[in-house]
């Protein structure tokens, strides 16, 4: 591999950027494909499989063997609401591998007491997350205060940063209240239309440890399913 | 697992950067039981230095003798390890599996 080859996968990781590197292993010829790179690349569509599903992987083009390295970023889950669904929440994405934050300004929730193994940031949603330094498209968000002032805020941040995952709790009553504050604050309906809201996957939960898991499925189909092909 | 693919991506940068003739390794297949996932990095300067793993600790000696070679010629390789090749007994995988390591040298 040629240093500046080396380097710039240095600097692509270092920026919290997803890529693949490629490698024939006859030749040993290389070249490194940042996540932006991938559409119209002859080997676009297995680099980008192989980034969603983390696993590095051996292809076949026209009968050579070629390596696709998977150059992973860890994803990070921001819980905003440092409320009870958020106890069960941390750990348990903190077991499916993401690096786990909670925000809440309200000091009383966000105790590290009440989160003994978790980053605890008793902050206003912009204030966390340029403490946590920004939002990315390997981050998920779970807004999960029922607090506008607190939820909205993030949720915007989210939806600029394209963030893999954002989630908002409430009814549906209570979302299109929120989708016409995103309007008016110059959201499309496409970027709106990104939020799961009400939040987690529809399997009838009640208890928080339910809800819990019904975001973090949530959160696991967003981070590896395939997208639907988008109808033309 | 992930933050130390950093330590080891970067420290074969540094490495080279200092001047030392170094290469890189990694799993690009494996069969069965394999210790380490296909992807992970095992980095070798010329002096037999080196950071990361394989596998468990089975074929490391015998990646960084190859790595010493392809640090000499700057010509890739790839080396097979396990139960099905004469090396099993020398380098094998106790586990049973079958890895395939791609030594490069970073020029």
């Amino acid at each position: 591999m040629k240093l500046a080859l080396l380097s710039r996968l240095n600097a692509l990781r270092a920026a919290r950027r997803g890529g693949v590197l490629v490698t024939d292993l006859a030749s040993g010829a290389q070249r490194l494909l940042s996540e932006d790179d991938f559409s119209g690349d002859a080997l676009g569509e297995e680099a980008a499989a192989a980034l969603r599903s983390g696993r590095s992987a051996m292809v076949e083009q026209d009968g050579r063997k070629v390596f696709l390295n998977v150059q992973a970023p860890p994803t990070r889950l921001i819980i905003v609401g440092a409320v009870h669904v958020a106890q069960a929440l941390a750990p348990m994405a903190a077991l499916c591998g993401h690096d786990v934050a909670i925000v809440d300004p309200r000091g009383a929730f966000a105790s590290p007491e009440r989160f003994p193994d978790a980053r605890v940031l008793a902050k206003w949603p912009q204030d966390a997350i340029a403490e946590l330094g920004g939002l990315d498209r390997h981050t998920a968000v779970a807004a999960i205060t029922h607090d506008p002032k607190i939820d909205d805020p993030a949720l915007s941040a989210a939806l600029s940063a394209g963030c893999f995952y954002i989630g908002a709790l409430g009814s549906r009553k209570t979302h299109g209240k929120r989708v016409e504050r995103l309007a008016a604050a110059g959201f499309t309906t496409e970027q709106i239309g990104r939020i799961k809201a009400p939040i987690g996957l529809d399997i009838g939960s009640v208890s928080p440890a339910e809800i819990a898991t019904s975001v973090l499925a949530q959160i696991i189909e967003a981070q590896r399913k395939k997208p639907p092909r988008p109808s033309t | 697992m992930r933050a130390n693919d950093d330590d080891i991506l970067s420290t074969a940068q540094l490495w080279r950067e200092q001047g030392k003739g170094v290469a890189l390794a990694t799993v690009v297949e494996t069969w069965g039981s394999a210790p380490r996932p296909i992807g992970s990095h095992l980095v070798i300067d010329e002096d037999g230095l080196f950071l990361g793993s394989v596998s468990g600790g089975c074929v490391e000696g015998d990646v960084v003798a190859q790595a010493l070679e392809v640090i000499e010629t700057g010509a890739a390789t790839t080396l097979e390890f396990g139960v099905a090749d004469e090396t099993a007994w020398r380098a094998g995988l106790s586990c049973g599996g079958r890895i395939s390591v791609y030594v490069e040298r970073i020029d």
